[in-house]
């Protein structure tokens, strides 16, 4: 069980407001991923919900149980750090049964647990080992390991990959995407990488400046943005934006069209320009072409095999149905 | 320092120093060693001829010898607890944010400034002195005979009076080992159900533990030689005469520098002892 509910919950250190009143409810089993660029309170809100920081004012409820007064370790939550937070003079085996430890667990029952989630994270080789001798991608795996031995109501993790080389950040995001498929536990995983959140998430909370601009599944996110930051959070590459006369002919005040919905063509099409830096990934080409006409230079992904060269003439036709529009105020209009 | 000439040139200018921090110890401790197999009485007709290991057989067999390692020992050991166990909350306290940490800090670094002597004295005079000390105030003031600190507790006041002094460096020492504690650490620790006291105990002793390793060896070795509290205090009576001051008062006042001499080469092989010791000990805290 891990139903999580917050209500009109705020922060503010001194004067400066981080969190204005926010609701959110994240269901039982859910991978919630909070997303947002860095100081939008994402961490904060993390840290609220793990007790950490005190509410300003509002609710917390877990599993219906009104927590916002509770001290951190009786919420029945684990928390994975950003630096990992292992305890450096104990042993991985210690580590990890600490939590039990300090829960007056008998010897046998604390041996048992720590063995059991050892196995589950490929961690048995290194339960005599201290921190320091483990990589990265270990150690990261032994914090994961002290949050599972608790078998707690819900995981939350603190960017918990960004100390990671880029190789080992996509193989443990497939491993915490996997340990959630096994252990349908709710988890709360808080990064600004919107990839992480794309990949991972049930379902995303995309924040700014501690407001929640919305929340939905990864997919609604991608195919109906509520507003102008969402669209250009959303997605990589960027979505592009673009105001003027092609805009109003559209209705609208903003357009966006994904890099992906745009046709790219040697000899014909609604737009013309020339191409820039044109970026080579082998199965994808992005190209950003410049002098459209349309604002500023606009991103368009084609096949691998696709080749045009710096300076080039090209046409470009977005698709109709795939035109997002936004109105003044920036929000989507529908 | 990667060329053969480089090497040598690193040789050469580094000789002046090697040689006169090596003269600077060499030539007392051969003089010490020469002394110590003479009969040598500078104002009772000087030297008498070398006597071979007499003096070293008579500095041990004197009836004032164990008892000044024992209270070497004591005033030792009593200084490390006090100032270790204070430094630690002390530097607990310190690294908590409050409003005018850095005058603080400050103040509490200051007593380290003070010469043993000036402090020596001012403890004996303003405080703990049976007439006009402010001790003798604060026990009057309660109703209670004020204590004869320096000759009732004697021992117990060159302790206060030197826990005093070093206090400030272990505080410091530590309060630096303090922060570097990873804050996320004590929060993991928290998420996982541990108590104020168990954090304390688990994480923050542990994170300590080499610095109060540094704080015990540095402090030790100084501590194995004070004199000047002593000197300016008890003069060595009532039970606080140290091997420091044993060995002083056999070459000045009983102007036996032979005698004198063979205490402080004892003086240095138990000092090196407890390095070494200690040193060990170290070596196995900072391999972790």
């Amino acid at each position: 069980m891990g139903q999580i509910v917050l209500e009109q919950v705020t922060k503010s250190f001194g004067d400066v407001t981080v969190i204005p009143p926010l609701d959110l409810t994240i269901e039982d089993g859910e991978f919630t991923v909070f997303v947002g660029p860095s100081g939008c309170g994402k961490s904060t809100l993390l840290r609220l919900i793990a007790g950490l920081e005190d509410v300003t004012s509002g609710e917390i409820r877990i599993d219906g149980k009104e927590c916002s007064t509770i001290p951190p370790a009786k919420r029945g939550l684990a928390m994975v750090f950003q630096s990992y937070a292992l305890y450096p003079h104990m042993t991985v085996r210690k580590n990890i049964a600490f939590p039990l430890r300090m829960a007056g667990l008998d010897r046998a029952e604390q041996d048992r647990r720590v063995v059991q989630a050892a196995a589950v994270l490929n961690l048995t080789d290194y339960l005599d080992r201290r921190p320091g001798q483990l990589s990265g991608g270990q150690r990261q795996r032994v914090a994961i390991g002290r949050a599972i031995v608790r078998e707690p109501a819900a995981f939350l993790f603190d960017e918990p990959l960004s100390n990671l080389d880029a190789a080992l950040r996509v193989g443990m995001r497939l491993e915490i995407s996997e340990l959630h498929n096994r252990l349908k536990t709710t988890m709360i995983y808080v990064t600004h990488d919107q990839v992480e959140a794309m990949t991972m998430a049930d379902k995303i909370v995309v924040l700014r400046a501690g407001h929640i601009e919305q929340v939905g599944s990864p997919l609604q996110l991608y195919r109906a943005p509520r507003n102008l930051f969402v669209a250009g959070f959303i997605g990589s590459p960027k979505m592009n934006l673009i105001e003027g006369p092609e805009a109003a002919r559209h209705n609208a005040t903003t357009i966006g069209i994904r890099p992906e919905h745009i046709a790219i063509s040697a000899t014909e099409g609604r737009w013309s320009g020339t191409v820039g830096v044109s970026e080579h990934l082998g199965s994808d080409t992005f190209f950003h072409v410049q002098d459209t006409g349309l604002g500023e230079s606009v991103t368009v992904r084609a096949d691998g095999e696709v080749s045009f060269r710096h300076g080039d003439r090209i046409f470009l036709t977005p698709r109709d149905d795939m035109i997002h529009r936004f109105d003044a105020k920036g929000l989507r209009i529908a | 320092m990667s060329t053969k000439a480089s090497r040598s040139a690193a040789r050469l200018m580094l000789a002046p120093a090697v040689i006169l921090l090596l003269g600077w110890m060499l030539v007392p401790l051969t003089l010490t060693l020469i002394f110590s197999f003479q009969r040598y009485l500078p104002l009772r007709g000087g030297f008498q001829g070398w006597v071979g290991f007499e003096n070293y057989v008579r500095f041990v067999t004197s009836s004032a010898f164990w008892p000044s390692v024992q209270a070497t020992v004591i005033i030792v050991g009593g200084v490390l607890l006090i100032t270790v166990t204070l430094g630690i909350l002390l530097a607990i306290l310190l690294d908590q944010p409050m409003w005018g940490q850095g005058i603080v800090r400050i103040l509490v670094i200051a007593p380290f400034f003070v010469m043993p002597t000036v402090s020596g004295l001012v403890w004996k005079n303003m405080f703990m002195d049976p007439n006009n000390g402010l001790l003798s105030h604060l026990w009057r003031f309660f109703g209670a005979d004020p204590v004869i600190w320096l000759s009732d507790a004697s021992m117990l006041s060159i302790i206060l009076i030197v826990s005093w002094q070093w206090l400030p460096f272990a505080t410091l020492i530590l309060l630096t080992a303090i922060q570097s504690l990873d804050s996320e650490q004590l929060e993991a620790a928290e998420m996982d159900g541990a108590p104020v006291l168990s954090r304390f105990w688990h994480i923050i002793l542990p994170h300590l533990s080499r610095a109060v390793t540094i704080v015990i060896l540095i402090q030790t070795i100084f501590l194995l030689a004070i004199f000047a509290e002593i000197f300016v205090t008890t003069q060595g009576s009532f039970g606080t005469r140290t091997l420091t001051y044993l060995i002083f008062q056999r070459v000045l006042e009983s102007q036996n520098v032979g005698l004198g001499s063979a205490g402080g080469i004892y003086a240095v092989i138990l000092a090196n002892i407890f390095a070494l010791f200690l040193m060990r000990i170290v070596g196995k805290n900072l391999d972790r």
